[in-house]
C-alpha cells in the first residue's frame, strides 16, 4: 500500500523553481531515503508534504488524502522532525516534548521517559541552553514517542554524535519492524545506505534516480582497480567506462554492468597484474549522477 | 599578570565598530531630548507666573514620587524646571541603555559563543570585560559632555554652562554606575536574559526606593543612586558630590566585576540556576496555552505598568482645576462644555491616551504569530494536528483578552486614584466605561494586525506606524486644531467620549463587525499561504 505519493509536484518561489515535477512514492513499511545536496529541494518537498508550503502544481497525498486540505487529519498519524530545530528559549526540553505530544493529540508517557534516558537528554534545562544536537534530540524524542504511521525526518542526525546516531537507527529499525513507514532526507550517505530500502536522488528540484540500492548499483556497475604490464591508451574511450583515474601505479574506474564483460576481455590483452572490484557505495552513485547530469562544475556535494 | 589585559585596545575598537550605529543613536537621542526639553519648556511656559503654577503642582506627593522633590521652590526657572522634571527619568533611561549594552557585550556574547572565539585568540583573560567597561566609560563621558554643551549652547537664560555640564555629568555618572552594576550581575547570572532581568529589576527597585524616600524620608532616598544623583540640584545649587559618589562606586563595582570574572569559568555563573520543569504543566496543551506561556511575563509587566499609569493619571485629577487655570496648553486641550465638570472633561482625554497605550500589548500578542513563524517555531505547531485557523484564533483570543484586561486596568487605576484625591467621587463605572468603550477600536487594530499577518506578513510592522499616527491625531489633534476628518482616519477617533457624548451603539457595533471581518479575512489569508522562515 502506498503511504506517500506525489505526482508532478512543483513549487515556485517568485521566479525560482524549487521543485520541478517531483514524483516519489513511499510504500507502507519501508524506509525511504531522499538524498541530494543542499538547496536541491529536499526540505521543500518535505515541507510541502507537511502542508507548511502549498504546492504550485501537481498533487501530493499522504494516506490517500490531500496534504494541504487534510493536513490536520493527516498529522494525527504523522511525526515530523524538521532539519533546523528551533525551540522556545524559555521553555524546558521536557515541556516542549509534552507540548508536542499534546498538539499531536496524544503520546505515550512511558515511552517518552524511556526515550529521554536512551537519548541522554536533560529535560529540565531551558531550550536556550541546548546545543543543536540536544534540540534535535528533543524533536526526535517527541517524534518517536508519538504512535505515528509515518515518520518524516529532515536530516535527523546532522547534529548527533555517533552514539546517538546509533540510537536513532535502532528506533528507525524498530518502527520499521512494526510496519511503519519512514521518509528520511539526508546527505549523510552512509546513514541512508544503512537504513533505507529505497532511495530517490534529487537535483535542482527534479528526481534524477529512484529505486532500491541494488537496482541503482546494477545501473551503475562496479568500481574497478587494475594494474597491467602494458599501458592502456584508450581506457577512457571504452564504452561503459567512467571516471578513469591514475591511482597507485594503476587505474581506477567505474564500469557499467552491461559492458563489464566486454571491458574485461579488452583489458586482458594488456597483461593484468592486479585486478580488484567492489560494488559502488551510495556516494559513488551519487557523485556519478551529479557529474553525469552536470558536466563541469556546480554539481558539488 | 600583564597578560590578563592583552589586546584590550583591539577589543575596544572592535566593540566600537560593531556598535557604530547603535552608540551614536543612543547618545544623540539623549542630547536631542535634553536640549529639546529645555526649548519646549522655555517656549511653553513663557513667564514666571506660569512656571510658578507648575512648581506648585509639583509639590503634590504623586509628582514628588514620580520625579523627585522640588528644590527649585520659589525660583522655578526654566533650568530648575528642566533638571527637576527630567533628571530622574532621563537618568533611568540612560541606565537602561547601559544595562542593555553591557549585557549584550558580556553575557550576550558569552552565551552565543562569540566570546569563546575571542578567548581562543591571544587575548587576555580580562581584556574583553575591561574593553566593555572602558567603552561604556567613553560612551557615558561623551553623553555627559555633549548633553551639557548642547543644553548650554541654546542660550536660554537660567540654563548656564555649569548647570548644564552638571546635568550631563549626572546622567553619565548614573549610566556608568549601572554599567558597572550590570557587569557584576553578568558574572553572577548564567545568561544574558537573567543579567538584563536582574539589572532592570535593580533599576526599578532603586527607582522605587527613591520614590518612597523622596516622599517620606530623605535618608532612605539617599540610599538609591537615583536618589542621591537628584541631590546634585543642577541650575540651583550645582553640587558635584553626587556625581563623584556615582563614579567612585562605579569604579569599585568594575573592579569587583573584574575580580569575579577572573575567578569564574567561562559560561558559568555564581548564582545557582534553578532546575526547570521536566514535564509540561497541564495549562501548556494547545496553541492558546503556548501563546500565553510565551508572553506571560511580558503581559504581567504590561498589566502592572498600565495599572500604575492609570493610578498616576488619576492622582493628578485633583490638580486639574489648578492646571487648567494656570496653563494655556490645557485650555487648548479641553473644550469646556455646559453641564460637565472639568474632571469629566478631562477623563476621556486621559482614556484615549491610555487606550492607545493599552493597544500595544494586544497588538504585540497578535504579531507574535509572525515572530514565531519567522523563527521557525510555527512549523512545530502546524506540523502537528493543529489547524492554522486554530492557531490564528488562539492568538487572536489572547490578544482580545489582553485588550479587555488592559483597558479595564487603566480605567480602574484611574478611578481608584482619582476618587482618592477628588473631593466628590465619580462612580467607578464612569472611569471604567470611558476606558472600556475603546475596546472596538483596539479590536480593529488587532484585526488589522491579523490581516497583515495573513496577506502581507512582511509589512506587519506598518501597524505600529498606524498606532503612532493614531496617538498623534488623537492626542494632539485638538492642540494643533487639525480638521475633524483627520481624527476619523483612526478607529480611536470614532469612539464616543464618556461621559460627555451620547453613546451610539450602532457605531460601536459596526466597528466590532469590521474588526471581526478583518480578523476572519486575516485568518483565511494565513490558512492559504506558505509559512515563511
Amino acid at each position: 500500500m502506498t503511504v506517500v505519493k506525489t505526482q508532478g509536484l512543483s513549487k515556485t518561489f517568485g521566479d525560482f523553481k524549487a521543485l520541478d515535477g517531483v514524483d516519489i512514492e513511499v510504500k507502507e513499511g519501508e524506509v525511504f531515503g531522499f538524498i541530494g545536496p543542499n538547496g536541491a529541494g529536499k526540505s521543500t518537498t518535505l515541507r510541502v508534504l507537511l502542508g507548511i508550503l502549498k504546492a504550485s502544481e501537481g498533487s501530493a497525498e499522504i494516506f490517500g488524502k490531500d496534504v494541504w486540505k487534510d493536513a490536520v487529519d493527516i498529522h494525527k498519524r504523522v511525526a515530523y522532525v524538521p532539519g533546523d530545530v528551533n525551540l522556545w528559549p524559555n521553555l524546558t526540553g521536557g515541556e516542549v516534548i509534552d507540548l508536542f505530544g499534546r498538539l499531536r493529540g496524544g503520546y505515550d508517557k512511558a515511552r517518552r521517559d524511556e526515550l529521554i534516558s536512551r537519548f541522554g537528554l536533560d529535560p529540565g534545562k531551558k531550550c536556550r541552553t541546548y546545543s543543536k544536537g540536544n534540540r534535535q534530540k528533543v524533536a526526535l524524542i517527541a517524534a518517536f514517542s508519538a504512535d505515528a504511521d509515518l515518520y518524516i525526518f529532515d536530516e535527523p542526525t546532522s547534529g548527533l554524535d555517533p552514539l546517538m546516531e546509533r540510537v536513532f537507527s535502532e528506533y528507525v529499525h524498530e518502527a520499521k519492524a512494526q510496519g511503519k513507514s519512514i521518509l528520511l532526507s539526508s546527505h549523510i550517505l552512509s546513514e541512508v545506505e544503512k537504513l533505507c530500502d529505497r532511495v530517490a536522488i534529487i537535483r535542482k528540484g527534479r528526481i534524477i534516480e529512484t529505486g532500491t540500492l541494488k537496482e541503482m548499483r546494477h545501473l551503475t556497475g562496479s568500481l574497478m582497480f587494475i594494474e597491467t604490464e602494458k599501458p592502456i591508451p584508450d581506457l577512457a574511450e571504452l564504452r561503459g567506462v567512467h571516471r578513469v583515474q591514475v591511482f597507485d601505479g594503476g587505474w581506477s574506474f567505474q564500469v557499467d554492468a552491461d559492458e563489464l564483460d566486454a571491458v574485461v576481455r579488452h583489458l586482458s590483452a594488456f597483461g593484468i597484474k592486479r585486478m580488484e572490484s567492489r560494488p559502488p557505495t551510495l556516494e559513488d552513485l551519487f557523485i556519478r549522477h551529479y557529474e553525469e547530469t552536470e558536466t563541469g562544475a556546480g554539481g558539488g556535494v | 599578570m600583564s597578560q590578563l589585559f592583552d589586546h584590550t585596545w583591539s577589543l575596544i575598537r572592535f566593540i566600537l565598530r560593531r556598535d557604530r550605529v547603535r552608540l551614536p543613536i543612543w547618545i544623540l537621542s539623549f542630547v536631542f531630548v535634553s536640549a529639546g526639553i529645555v526649548l519646549v519648556f522655555d517656549n511653553l511656559y513663557g513667564d514666571d507666573i506660569e512656571r510658578q503654577a507648575i512648581a506648585e503642582t509639583m509639590e503634590n506627593p504623586a509628582m514628588v514620587a514620580m520625579v523627585g522633590p522640588n528644590y527649585g521652590g520659589a525660583d522655578y526657572t526654566t533650568g530648575a524646571m528642566t533638571a527637576h522634571e527630567m533628571l530622574v527619568m532621563t537618568a533611568a533611561i540612560v541606565a537602561l541603555m547601559n544595562i542593555l549594552l553591557v549585557s549584550r557585550h558580556t553575557r550576550g556574547d558569552e552565551e552565543e559563543g562569540r566570546l569563546e572565539l575571542v578567548r581562543a585568540l591571544p587575548v587576555g583573560q580580562l581584556s574583553s570585560l575591561t574593553a566593555v567597561l572602558l567603552v561604556l566609560t567613553i560612551v557615558n563621558a561623551l553623553l555627559a559632555v555633549l548633553t551639557g554643551v548642547s543644553m548650554a549652547a541654546l542660550q536660554v537664560e537660567s540654563v548656564d554652562l555649569h548647570g548644564s555640564l552638571l546635568f550631563g555629568a549626572a546622567l553619565g555618572a548614573t549610566g556608568l554606575f549601572f554599567a558597572a552594576l550590570t557587569a557584576v550581575f553578568a558574572q553572577l547570572t548564567q545568561n544574558a536574559r537573567a543579567t538584563t532581568g536582574l539589572s532592570i529589576a535593580a533599576l526599578l527597585v532603586f527607582y522605587m526606593i527613591r520614590a518612597i524616600g523622596d516622599v517620606m524620608s530623605e535618608a532612605l532616598a539617599l540610599t538609591s543612586p537615583l536618589g542621591w544623583i537628584l541631590r546634585a540640584k543642577p541650575f540651583v545649587e550645582n553640587l558635584w558630590w553626587p556625581v563623584l559618589l556615582s563614579v567612585g562606586l562605579a569604579v569599585a563595582l568594575s573592579l569587583l566585576a573584574l575580580y569575579l570574572n577572573s575567578i569564574r569559568d567561562h559560561d558559568s555563573g555564581f548564582l545557582p540556576t534553578r532546575a526547570g520543569r521536566t514535564q509540561a504543566p497541564a495549562t501548556l496543551r494547545g496553541p492558546f496555552g503556548l501563546a500565553w506561556r510565551l508572553q506571560r511575563t511580558g503581559l504581567i509587566a504590561w498589566a502592572v505598568a498600565l495599572f500604575i499609569l492609570g493610578i498616576s493619571y488619576g492622582s493628578v485629577l485633583g490638580e486639574i482645576e489648578r492646571f487648567f487655570e494656570g496653563i494655556d496648553l490645557f485650555q487648548q486641550l479641553i473644550v469646556e462644555q455646559e453641564g460637565f465638570s472639568l474632571i469629566e472633561l478631562f477623563i476621556p482625554v486621559l482614556s484615549s491616551v491610555m487606550a492607545i497605550l493599552a493597544s500595544i500589548p494586544a497588538i504585540m500578542v497578535m504579531l507574535k504569530v509572525k515572530t514565531e513563524e519567522k523563527n521557525g517555531r510555527m512549523e512545530h505547531v502546524i506540523g502537528r494536528s493543529v489547524s492554522r485557523w486554530r492557531v490564528a484564533f488562539s492568538y487572536w483570543l489572547l490578544a482580545a483578552l489582553t485588550a479587555i484586561t488592559m483597558l479595564f486596568l487603566t480605567g480602574i487605576g484611574l478611578g481608584l486614584a482619582g476618587n482618592a484625591v477628588l473631593a466628590e467621587d465619580l462612580p467607578l463605572g464612569t472611569y471604567i466605561g470611558a476606558s472600556f468603550v475603546y475596546l472596538p477600536a483596539v479590536l480593529i487594530m488587532i484585526g488589522l494586525a491579523l490581516a497583515f499577518i495573513g496577506f502581507l506578513p512582511n509589512f506587519a510592522s506598518v501597524i505600529w506606524l498606524y498606532l503612532g499616527l493614531s496617538f498623534f491625531v488623537v492626542y494632539l489633534g485638538e492642540l494643533l486644531q487639525l480638521p475633524d476628518w483627520v481624527e476619523k482616519l483612526t478607529p480611536y477617533g470614532h469612539i464616543p467620549a464618556i461621559p460627555l457624548d451620547e453613546v451610539n451603539y450602532g457605531v460601536l457595533a459596526l466597528m466590532i463587525a469590521i474588526a471581526v471581518l478583518l480578523s476572519v479575512a486575516g485568518a483565511y489569508g494565513f490558512r492559504r499561504r506558505d509559512l515563511k522562515t
